[in-house]
């Protein structure tokens, strides 16, 4: 890196080498930031696959991660927007509220579980459970995404550019899902929609904020909740 | 939870230092599992001996003098060389399942930890580090090997309930996750002619896919087998002479992260467990698939 953009970066960013500072230190750091800080950028360094890296961040910066995390990074995110420029474990984003969590690899298991709002962009794959009982985030993976993906998922976006695994959106409600690829087979309750104008609409837009272009909305298919099972009723029994 | 390791070696040049990357790898789960750790190495082969690694609670009583009585019960050379509270039995390959026989007669409280051409297994009650420490596992050499640190859930913690779990000639088996179905399985074994030492579930995989092997399986057929067969969570590592497999239930909870360069395949429960490895920011690294099974063989 030419010495001027290294010097130009350290002016604006805070660093944290996780190889010198603990990860205790990093979190409470950011938990210690007061509204309207003018410490807005910060850069973690070799996080080796460290868990909770970023969790509960609680205002409106940029956090850097370079290399790889394991569990829960970004968990709990409001308001922060966090790139991970390497692959993330499981549980990346889990309970987001708002802000963005961009992962520049793939992403493992329950990628955004529960997540309440934000953004949350895999730019690779996503494995099993992506999405689950997700609660109102929006996410756009462009890669796959894995086995009961988006279960029991209430309301937000899932959008994946390319394939689904077994048993997409079982037992779902409100949440919207938009596959590009093949689906290999949809779950309990969950249905192909038709894709109209509003959704269209709403799909470009998701593709916008998460950066995407030279994909259309066309090109989805869109699946949703039936909504046979929101009742109990002794007929779908076997559903259950 | 648990936590497992697997490294399988491509590139000759890494062997003198397989016991330390395994270790090493090992020792950095170690907040999957406190309760006990182990480690299987298989080494170079050699022509003319064949080992057995055996564990006593009383060392110093049970392995004092047993090289002289064994190699006279057995009519054959015996060496042994003690690590701690396990020791490696040395004799001729056609002596090795005599040489079993007459160790457990001997000296009764004896366990067997396995046995075969080139594996050693050491295993025990407590922490990575302190388990590698004891065993000097960072000094050995080999050509593979799988580790495991464990959270125990289905039966007590003790060594014999440590992994790996060894019940075939350089087979061995660590696990992350719990068998519900192992009751059953491991009746139908017992009625093959299989022995148990335990309660525990982890050796009902381990047995179940010896008796496939024994049946004329390779490696990947039988770890095909365990996705019908066994009923439960899994991620299975397993190493055999030559061979290194994997592979994870259809619901596949279980963590499981892979790595493979032109020098070494390695897998970890986790990400974290990989990141000293040499060459690993170039490495593919990718998340094994549910119900896939993945295997090696040099």
């Amino acid at each position: 890196m030419p010495a001027t953009s290294k010097a130009t970066r350290e002016s604006h960013a805070r660093v944290f080498d996780l190889d010198v500072s603990s990860l205790r230190e990093l979190n409470q750091a950011l938990h210690n930031l007061a509204p309207g800080s003018n410490e807005t950028a910060w850069e973690v360094l070799h996080p080796k696959g460290s868990h909770s890296v970023a969790v509960g961040v609680d205002q409106p910066v940029s956090i850097d991660v370079r290399g790889s995390v394991g569990y829960y990074c970004g968990g709990m995110n409001s308001g922060s927007a966090i790139t991970v420029h390497g692959s993330a474990g499981p549980g990346v984003g889990e309970n987001m509220m708002s802000g963005s969590i961009t992962v520049k690899g793939d992403a493992s298991q329950y990628a955004g579980a529960t997540g309440k709002g934000g953004l949350l962009v895999i730019e690779g794959n996503a494995s099993s459970r992506c999405g689950i009982s997700m609660k109102g985030i929006d996410i756009v993976v462009h890669g796959n995404i894995g086995h009961m993906s988006a279960f029991m998922a209430q309301s937000g976006n899932l959008v994946v550019l390319g394939d689904a695994g077994d048993a997409l959106g079982d037992s779902i409600y409100e949440a919207r899902l938009f596959v590009r690829g093949k689906v290999d087979s949809l779950g309990a309750d969950c249905i192909a929609k038709e894709m109209r104008p509003e959704h269209l609409e709403l799909l470009q837009g998701l593709l916008d904020r998460a950066g995407i272009t030279g994909v259309k909305p066309s090109e989805f298919k869109r699946y949703g909740s039936a909504r046979t099972l929101y009742n109990f009723n002794i007929d779908n029994a076997d559903a259950y | 939870m648990c936590g497992i390791v697997g490294l399988f070696l491509k590139d000759k040049s890494l062997e003198p230092k397989l016991g330390a990357m395994l270790s090493e790898m090992l020792v950095s789960l170690s907040d999957r599992g406190p309760d006990s750790a182990g480690i299987a190495i298989y080494g170079a082969p050699s022509s003319n001996e064949a080992k057995i690694t055996i564990q006593s609670a009383k060392p110093a009583r049970d392995f004092g003098n047993l090289d002289t009585e064994l190699a006279k019960a057995i009519g054959a050379p015996v060496t042994i060389a003690v690590k701690s509270t396990h020791a490696v039995v040395r004799t001729t390959p056609a002596k090795i399942d005599e040489a079993r026989e007459a160790i457990q007669a001997l000296r009764p409280d004896i366990r067997i930890m396995g046995a075969g051409d080139v594996v050693e297994i050491y295993k025990e009650v407590g922490l990575p580090e302190a388990v590698v420490d004891r065993f000097d596992v960072r000094k050995m050499t080999g050509t593979h090997g799988i580790g495991h640190t464990r959270m125990a859930t289905e039966s007590a913690v003790t060594t014999m309930g440590a992994h790996p779990f060894s019940t075939g000639a350089d087979q061995c088996l660590v696990h992350n996750g719990s068998l519900s179905n192992h009751n059953n399985v491991r009746r139908e074994l017992v009625r093959e002619g299989m022995k148990f030492e335990t309660e525990n579930d982890t050796e009902v995989a381990a047995a179940y896919l010896s008796s496939q092997m024994a049946h004329g399986k390779n490696l990947g057929e039988a770890l095909e087998g365990t996705l019908s067969d066994l009923d439960g969570f899994f991620t299975f590592v397993v190493g055999t002479k030559n061979g290194f497999g994997v592979v994870r239930d259809p619901i596949a909870c279980k963590p499981a992260v892979m790595a493979e360069t032109d020098q070494y395949v390695a897998f970890g429960s986790e990400y974290r467990a990989l990141t000293k490895l040499p060459g690993i920011d170039n490495a593919r690294v990718w998340e094994p698939e549910p119900a896939t099974v993945y295997f090696w063989e040099h």
